[in-house]
């Protein structure tokens, strides 16, 4: 007798488990039981596992009888025909969804020719081995497993057209590129996405060269005429968002340029984009500090006396304006309520993002790179017929990761350029690299896709041929103008008085634990200190009682103990106000931190 | 000529005497006076180039120069998945775990050397299979509780017993010295009977006795799990998983100068905290050698040092080296820093300031390197 589970719970016992979950199968392809309910029988553990519960991921296979797939020529007229559909083929019992513990009782064979008796199904295509990104791969097959899950990867960072109706939302931190294209060298996927009307990257030339060391370490080198020409261009859309709250007792927050006897109102000439409704006007060039949106909230705390106080306004100042580095042009001003009924204020800023040192770019198989050089048209090196590369690669990034389709890619991509055709490069059943190789050769070309360059610089003839073509590059979001950050003074933190943390927030680089026994390892002690002066302050210390004392401004800013007041001897310390900070706290734990002065010398 | 024993007695105080053993073990005969003299220069300049300068931090500089390849030792673990019969714990995990100063090891571990004959292969089978501790299972055939007259009848496995060159009788012998409150009774046909002494007979007691009587030890090194007999260089030994040294080291065929066990506490308890020490180093050594990393030894010693300082083998941890640190702010800056602060409140404990992070926390000059010496100025007196 086995053991029958359904979804992880005994349910009972049964005499022929084979025959019983070849039974359950059967009467599912037969319609009699739903398409989502698997059965395993597992021999090793004896028992009968059933599963019906949502959340578990099911695939479809053609169903596999007797060495023959089901699924035939017939079938696929009909399909064409739009005689039958998909849900048909799955009602006939010819296609059925098979999950992970089903899957441990099949045996699935890749392609139809390798199917044998034992067999119990068939894969639809090879692709579905893959994931639908990973399909968008060219060539992938070819490639090191890893590099192939990083181009996947990629691509879900590239900048291109996401959505038709960009201009009518209002998506936080999203790019769209110029000159999307579809690309030259594509998988079956592409076509089946409709990647046409949603491309992300745009088809270069690309020459496999160094370039005066400048594209060492991954990095890439762009070429500037390119730049001019509008490569890699694209829009960021950034919203800012403000939105009229209502308080308790009946007040709430108004959109409108905040009046001068508002709290903490700013100056004229931050308000100067504002109209009359305190939105700003459309295409207004706004930079750091600009406001937005402006606004005005009821005070945080309300006391009796301010309700009835006439003589000022205890209103403060609570507009949207633009934080440290942020600039752009107003694209979009929208006037809406959200779901309870508050005025809504949503304004999107464009900004213009022509590639630059420091941008990241990458080819689909894992290949990313930064910009480290911007060449002059005229510097760049240049083929026989004075074709100019868009992007010059490096050639030691090739051996170490294996990824062959790259280099694939690269020489399909200039077979497709040059005769006008676009390459199929789906997963398994890509065109042959040897047709592709001839077609090359047949248009005069080296069959390799190597040819002659010569030194942009000096015009010399270099001693090798060099490997180019034409290859899809992806522009990733990742963009320096949104990461650039540096600090020498600026703002601090309330509490601590350290520097505030993050580029937002203009904040300090901090120098961190390990980074400062770095400092101790080398004996530069006071080096060290120096470092962490940011948040030095000179404090009185009360000699008798040990505590940190305050300057009495009644009596002339004269240093008093907190003990005995002016009977004491006071010391000016130097510490970090942290430490200060961290003795008040003892303090508020009632333990008596007490400070021993003694003379240094 | 000359006297190379009369002339190196002159560095006796500048160079140390394991280097002047070195230098005149490898000296040639025929070394002439200036050469010999140009030689100990040499090697007194190196000597003392090779000195660490006061006030150097030689603490953090060997935490930095182990921490930073145990950051690459991670991503090689997989290189190393262990020996064929013996699972070994090696890489970061070893390492961790000696730093620790664990008392319980993931894979404890004995390298028995065995003395001749015995280590030329004679009965290594038998030798080897006599030191593994084997309990009552590794014996029972068949366990017969007789509920209504509330005894066990025990059969045993003649095949295994006959292996080991146990009987029947011994077997009764040992289960007698180990179980106390039952009797037992070696029947004619080789079984053995079991009673309770007292008058009330408890069938719970006898189930839990049933239960028991499994891991009552027979035979064997009590803690030795696994033996492996190994040929090594045209020598036998014994490997085992499981250590117990103080026995394993009172058997007669044992070498007792090259046994080995990785252990670091039993070492301690054996031979004393400075073999645990250089345990210690051997064991971290072996783990950055095996990971193809190069750390030098005198990183591995200071921290063996700090963790044997006290005559007790003590982690890098907060309950072992860190706790023993003067200053109350170092103690309370690593983990649980509410425990030390409260304490020190309630002891009254004050710090003198004297180490690194007390003085990054107040921003002062830490006290080494440059921020180590003072500079003292004699007024003249009249």
């Amino acid at each position: 007798m086995t053991d029958v589970f359904m979804d992880n719970k005994y349910i009972g016992v049964v005499k022929n488990p084979k025959d019983f979950a070849d039974q359950i199968i059967s009467e599912r392809r037969m319609g009699k039981i739903s398409d989502y309910v698997n059965v395993a029988y597992s021999e090793d553990e004896d028992k009968v596992l059933i599963e019906t519960s949502k959340g578990r991921t099911t695939r479809p296979l053609i169903v596999v009888k007797e060495g023959k797939p089901l699924l035939t020529d017939k079938h696929l007229q009909q399909l064409e025909k739009k005689e039958i559909s998909w849900s048909d083929l799955i009602k006939q019992g010819v296609i059925e969804y098979i999950d992970a513990t089903e899957e441990e009782n099949s045996l699935v064979a890749l392609t139809e020719q390798e199917i044998t008796a034992e067999h119990t199904h068939l894969e639809i295509s090879s692709l579905d081995l893959l994931g639908l990104i990973t399909t968008l791969v060219p060539f992938g097959n070819y490639n090191q497993g890893v590099r192939l899950n990083q181009g996947a990867k990629n691509q879900k960072q590239a900048v291109g057209f996401y959505a038709a109706n960009f201009l009518l939302r209002m998506d936080m931190d999203v790019s769209v590129l110029h000159y999307p294209h579809y690309p030259i060298v594509q998988s079956i996927t592409h076509s089946v996405s409709d990647y046409d009307k949603h491309p992300s990257g745009q088809n270069v030339i690309v020459a496999v060269l160094t370039y005066k060391g400048y594209n060492m370490d991954d990095a890439i080198i762009i070429n500037k005429g390119s730049i001019e020409r509008g490569l890699g261009r694209s829009t960021y859309f950034r919203p800012v968002i403000s939105e009229e709250l209502r308080y308790s007792g009946g007040l709430m927050d108004e959109i409108i340029i905040p009046d001068k006897e508002v709290r903490g109102y700013r100056s004229e000439h931050d308000y100067r984009f504002l109209e009359d409704d305190g939105i700003i006007y459309p295409e207004a060039g706004v930079k750091e500090g600009d406001v937005v949106i402006g606004k005005v909230s009821p005070p945080r705390f309300l006391s009796s006396m301010d309700e009835y106080s006439l003589a000022s306004d205890s209103r403060r100042e609570s507009s949207m304006a633009l934080k440290h580095g942020e600039k752009g042009i107003v694209d979009f001003v929208a006037l809406t309520e959200n779901e309870e009924g508050n005025k809504l204020v949503q304004v999107r800023l464009r900004e213009q993002r022509i590639p630059e040192i420091g941008d990241k770019f990458t080819s689909r198989h894992g290949q990313k790179g930064v910009i480290s050089l911007v060449v002059p048209e005229e510097d760049v090196p240049f083929t026989s017929t004075g074709l100019k590369p868009d992007i010059l690669f490096n050639p030691h990034g090739i051996p170490t990761r294996m990824t062959v389709s790259h280099m694939m890619e690269l020489l399909s991509g200039k077979t497709g350029s040059l005769a006008g055709r676009y390459i199929d490069a789906t997963m398994f059943e890509s065109e042959e690299e040897a047709d592709i190789r001839k077609d090359l050769l047949d248009m005069g070309f080296r069959e390799d896709g190597s040819e002659t360059m010569y030194n942009g610089i000096t015009g010399e003839q270099y001693t090798v041929k060099i490997f180019i073509g034409n290859m899809y590059y992806l522009k990733l979001k990742h963009m320096v103008a949104n990461k650039l950050h540096s600090r020498a003074r600026g703002p601090i933190q309330l509490l601590t008085r350290q520097p505030t943390e993050g580029r937002a927030k203009e904040g300090g680089l901090r120098l961190g634990e390990m980074e400062k026994d770095t400092f101790v390892a080398h004996g530069a002690s006071l080096t060290l200190k120096e470092r962490f002066d940011s948040d030095q302050v000179v404090v009185p210390v009360c000699e008798k009682s040990g505590l940190v004392g305050y300057y009495d401004a009644r009596k002339n800013n004269k240093p008093m103990s907190p003990v005995f007041g002016e009977d004491s001897d006071m010391s000016d310390i130097e510490v970090s106000y942290a430490f200060k900070l961290l003795l008040d706290e003892f303090k508020s734990l009632g333990i008596y931190p007490k400070l021993k002065l003694k003379s240094k010398f | 000529m000359v006297d190379v024993k009369e002339a190196l007695r002159e560095y006796e105080d500048k160079i140390p005497n394991s280097i002047l053993a070195e230098v005149e073990a490898n000296l040639p005969a025929s070394v002439s006076k200036e050469k010999l003299k140009k030689i100990m220069d040499a090697i007194e300049a190196e000597y003392n180039s090779s000195l660490a300068v006061p006030g150097e931090c030689v603490g953090i500089v060997s935490a930095e120069s182990i921490g930073e390849p145990g950051t690459q030792m991670t991503l090689n673990t997989f290189h190393f998945a262990g020996v064929a019969e013996m699972n070994v714990t090696t890489g970061l995990p070893r390492l961790i775990e000696v730093l620790d100063g664990r008392k319980t090891i993931s894979t404890e571990l004995m390298n028995i050397h065995l003395v001749k004959p015995y280590s030329e292969g004679k009965d290594i089978k038998r030798i080897a299979e006599s030191l593994k501790e084997l309990t009552m299972k590794d014996f029972l055939k068949e366990v017969i509780v007789n509920i209504s007259e509330a005894n066990l009848k025990i059969v045993l496995d003649k095949d295994k017993l006959e292996l080991l060159k146990l009987t029947h009788s011994s077997v009764t012998e040992a289960l007698r010295k180990n179980v106390k409150g039952f009797s037992f009774k070696l029947e004619k046909d080789e079984s053995i009977s079991v009673i309770q002494s007292g008058k009330d007979k408890d069938i719970i007691q006898l189930y839990k006795l049933k239960e028991k009587l499994k891991n009552v030890y027979i035979h064997g090194v009590k803690g030795i799990k696994q033996v492996l007999p190994v040929k090594k260089d045209d020598e036998f030994m014994i490997v085992t998983s499981g250590s117990n040294l103080r026995e394993v080291l009172s058997l007669d065929f044992v070498d007792k100068e090259r046994t080995y066990t990785n252990n670091i506490y039993e070492i301690e308890k054996e031979f004393g905290i400075e073999a645990a020490r250089q345990l210690i180093i051997n064991e971290l050594m072996k783990v950055i050698e095996e990971q193809g990393l190069n750390v030098d030894i005198r990183h591995i010693m200071i921290v063996a040092d700090a963790m044997c300082m006290s005559g007790k083998i003590m982690g890098i941890n907060r309950y072992g080296i860190v706790k023993e640190k003067p200053s109350v702010l170092a103690r309370a800056s690593f983990e649980t820093p509410i425990k030390h602060v409260i304490n020190a409140g309630l002891t009254g404990e004050s710090d003198p300031l004297n180490s690194v992070i007390e003085n990054v926390m107040l921003n002062q000059p830490v006290p080494i390197g440059t921020g180590l010496p003072g500079l003292i100025v004699r007024t003249k007196s009249k």
